[in-house]
């Protein structure tokens, strides 16, 4: 739909006081780490996310450890402290996902909101096109969905 | 849901409805509340603008997206008009209100409108005076039509006065001249709000926001004023009475008729037709004991203040009401009428009837109203209603207990009435410091407060700190089910309130009617300012809303401020996204109007605010802290 809540949840979440009466009163406004792309070609707007790649490319060119990457889970996080602002990351990210905080010279990026049971974005969008879920369980539903239409007689090529 | 009712609100009788309606599996506002987070952050902040379609645009509070809309409007700005309509849509809503009454005041004037007549001929007497009217050798009606054209003038009025702004001190009148903010007309400025926010017009938040204030003021001091007084002269000034208050008041053995919307004018006949001995048989004939009407929101205070007809509770009551499985009638007229109930009624035997020409919602059984045929439309409609009764399904009938006692009533004429004629008595009571000051506490319910948690731990806190609170609204019907309406209340008040209320037996809490009577306390504090010598800015006074949410309260508190009286806001209101805005609200007004805005919803510091206010005006007239 392109109503950007989840822009403004996102900010939100990454601010001193984690509301939105108190963000916009922060001296240093609070940044972003999601995009609504508009794509004018197909007038939709996608919204666009760090994939937290399995394989991260930022994580391995970063030269100060900056960027890491969890054994387990994969999420890829920043240490602000450590990054020195070279933007190699910026360079090498598939998607474009690695933003600039302007005040502290350094990169920003999704955290998948470490405070929080389920990052800010997915709770605040209000049509449900941002969900947040592993690749399994996500598969999982999908095949279910596809399963279910194969069953009723639906033909493959309806299937998406 | 059910689960935590006890966070919806502090009212038990509506922790019991909230209960019921889980287990029925029935939605009220409070879920829909719940299915709306979370709310727009755009629209929360309001910058985002809809008055063209170049829109919709929206301002990135944040600084990284867009800071001006396609015609190159800023965030100040946006957020400036649209504050602008919320009050244009207020004043609106209180002056259609008060258009609708004067035209059945002269509909009776002229013996059009069977059924109304001239119930209080002192307060004609006296408007007649206010606006020049010669009472010698002529019949109250023709006073009364001479009166209607004259109050019908001040809707289309182009160069002003509004003749009722002349009731204000004239200090706060030349503050009003002097910037500029004198009302010219009530239906001009409202048109003007919408001329000034169309695109290319008006593009500076100061000048915008000084419309605003004169436009609430022709409110405050027209539209709402007009209203109040107009009714009073139809239906009498409200005096002294008891009643009492809250769902419990609905009867498991009589037909019930609600009552709720805004306006007395039909409503008053719904509370003749059913006190008629044939009604009253016919009732009996359908196997109920009688015939209760109970009221809800603006039109239930109407009827109470002059009436003592019960309350059955505060906004977020309404669909609860229907709830309890035992209504047979909900009569509306205007205003904050939830289109929830046309399916909530459909769920239940209750019949959710509309009245008002310009007010249709899904599901109703339309019985229009007409001056000319009052009571012949307001006997069909209580007709309707006992014929419901054999509908009634007993086994879903579910009336909580609770009800309260309340002692209501206190127009400005009443309260001046019991001090002997004069502010004199409570003016020396404040400057002794037995009591500190006085607080304006009105508004609605919002599901973003706990119910009625804000209104009462507001007033509470207020009485314990001899602040005398006078409440309109949804606000007094949160405090007469708190009990806070019974002179015993005195006992929560501080010594000096206390003993005040004790000797004069009046509750430490004053109701003063519905939320056009708001121009009541407005008619109050000027009789006080005017006793000393002062403007209504210098009075101990301040006003708080701590649970609202209409466009109407931001046109209230807009005039509140205009007027000279500190308030306080429970809710944010939506202008946060702009810094220009939010200072001139919360300090610029100060040096314009003397007064402002502060936003608390926390109810212990908003009154501690309240209270800070009241110190520093009492330092300001040389009283003792």
């Amino acid at each position: 739909m392109g109503c950007r809540s989840c822009e403004i949840a996102c900010a939100v979440e990454h601010s001193r006081s984690k509301s939105l009466f108190g963000a916009v009163a922060e001296k240093s406004p609070p940044k972003k780490r999601i995009y609504v792309e508009f794509v004018p070609e197909c007038a939709i707007s996608v919204p666009m996310v760090c994939h937290h790649c399995e394989d991260a490319s930022c994580v391995s060119v970063c030269p100060t450890g900056a960027l890491r990457q969890d054994g387990i889970v994969r999420v890829v996080t920043h240490d602000i402290e450590a990054c020195i602002g070279c933007w190699t990351c910026t360079s090498v990210c598939s998607y474009g996902m690695i933003g600039r905080n302007r005040d502290l010279r350094v990169a920003i990026k999704c955290d998948w909101c470490p405070d929080r049971e389920g990052p800010a974005c997915v709770s605040a969008c209000p049509t449900g096109a941002l969900v947040y879920k592993e690749v399994d369980e996500f598969s999982g539903s999908k095949r279910a969905v596809a399963a279910l239409k194969l069953a009723q007689g639906v033909s493959a090529a309806e299937i998406r | 849901m059910g689960k935590n009712v006890q966070d919806k609100s502090i009212d038990p009788a509506t922790r019991a409805m909230l209960l019921e309606a889980d287990r029925a599996g029935i939605e009220t506002a409070w879920d829909r509340f719940e299915k709306q987070q979370p709310q727009c952050g755009f629209g929360m902040l309001g910058v985002c603008c809809r008055n063209c379609n170049m829109g919709p645009c929206r301002i990135d509070p944040f600084g990284e997206g867009p800071d001006r809309g396609v015609c190159g409007a800023t965030a100040d700005i946006i957020v400036a008009r649209n504050l602008l309509r919320m009050i244009a849509a207020g004043a609106a809503a209180h002056s259609d209100h008060a258009r609708d009454a004067v035209m059945t005041f002269k509909e009776m004037a002229e013996g059009k409108a069977r059924g109304y007549q001239i119930k209080d001929g002192a307060k004609l007497a006296s408007l007649a005076t206010e606006y020049g009217i010669s009472t010698e050798d002529r019949s109250p009606e023709e006073v009364a039509l001479d009166l209607a054209n004259l109050l019908l003038s001040e809707f289309g009025k182009q160069t002003g006065p509004i003749q009722f702004t002349r009731r204000a001190p004239a200090k706060r009148q030349k503050v009003w001249e002097a910037a500029g903010i004198e009302p010219r007309g009530i239906d001009r400025e409202i048109v003007e709000c919408m001329h000034r926010t169309h695109i290319g017009v008006d593009n500076d938040p100061v000048h915008l926001l000084l419309h605003g204030l004169r436009t609430s003021i022709a409110d405050g001091w027209g539209g709402s004023m007009i209203a109040t007084d107009v009714q009073d002269v139809l239906f009498g000034t409200p005096t002294p009475t008891t009643s009492e208050s809250n769902l419990g008041v609905l009867k498991a053995d009589e037909v019930n008729i609600i009552v709720h919307g805004h306006e007395p004018i039909l409503s008053e006949m719904i509370v003749a037709a059913a006190e008629e001995p044939e009604m009253i048989a016919l009732a009996e004939k359908m196997g109920a004991k009688g015939i209760s009407v109970a009221g809800i929101c603006c039109t239930g205070n109407e009827v109470l203040m002059r009436h003592g007809v019960p309350t059955a509770g505060n906004f977020l009551q309404q669909e609860l009401a229907v709830i309890t499985g035992a209504v047979e009638a909900m009569v509306v007229d205007v205003q904050c009428v939830m289109p929830a109930l046309g399916n909530l009624a459909g769920c239940y035997h209750t019949k959710f009837i509309s009245t008002s020409p310009k007010a249709e919602f899904p599901g109703t059984l339309r019985m229009e109203f007409r001056e000319d045929e009052a009571l012949e439309i307001a006997e069909d409609i209580v007709r309707v209603a006992v014929e419901n009764y054999p509908n009634r399904d007993r086994a879903r009938v579910n009336i909580p207990k609770e009800k309260t006692g309340c002692m209501v009533g206190f127009s400005a004429e009443a309260i001046l009435g019991a001090l002997g004629g004069t502010p004199k008595p409570l003016i020396d009571a404040i400057v002794s410091g037995s009591v500190r000051g006085v607080g304006a506490v009105v508004g609605c319910n919002n599901p973003k407060v706990q119910h009625d948690f804000g209104h009462i731990n507001l007033v509470r806190e207020l009485i314990k700190n001899d602040v005398l609170v006078v409440t309109t609204g949804c606000n007094a019907i949160a405090c007469a089910k708190a009990g806070l309406l019974q002179p015993e209340a005195a006992k929560e008040a501080g010594p000096g309130l206390q003993a005040v209320c004790e000797a004069l037996a009046v509750p430490p809490v004053l109701h003063m009617g519905s939320c056009v009577d708001i121009s009541r306390i407005l008619v109050l504090a000027a009789a006080i300012a005017d006793h000393l010598g002062v403007d209504i800015s210098d009075l101990p006074a301040a006003g708080a809303a701590p649970e609202w949410m209409s466009e109407k309260a931001v046109s209230i508190g807009a005039y509140v401020i205009a007027s000279g009286v500190y308030t306080v806001l429970g809710t944010v209101p939506p202008v946060l996204g702009s810094p220009e805005v939010t200072e001139v609200l919360t300090k610029g007004t100060e040096g314009v109007v003397g007064a402002s805005f502060a936003v608390e919803p926390d109810p212990f510091k908003a009154a501690k605010l309240m209270i800070e206010k009241i110190a520093e005006k009492r330092a300001g007239l040389g009283l003792g802290a």
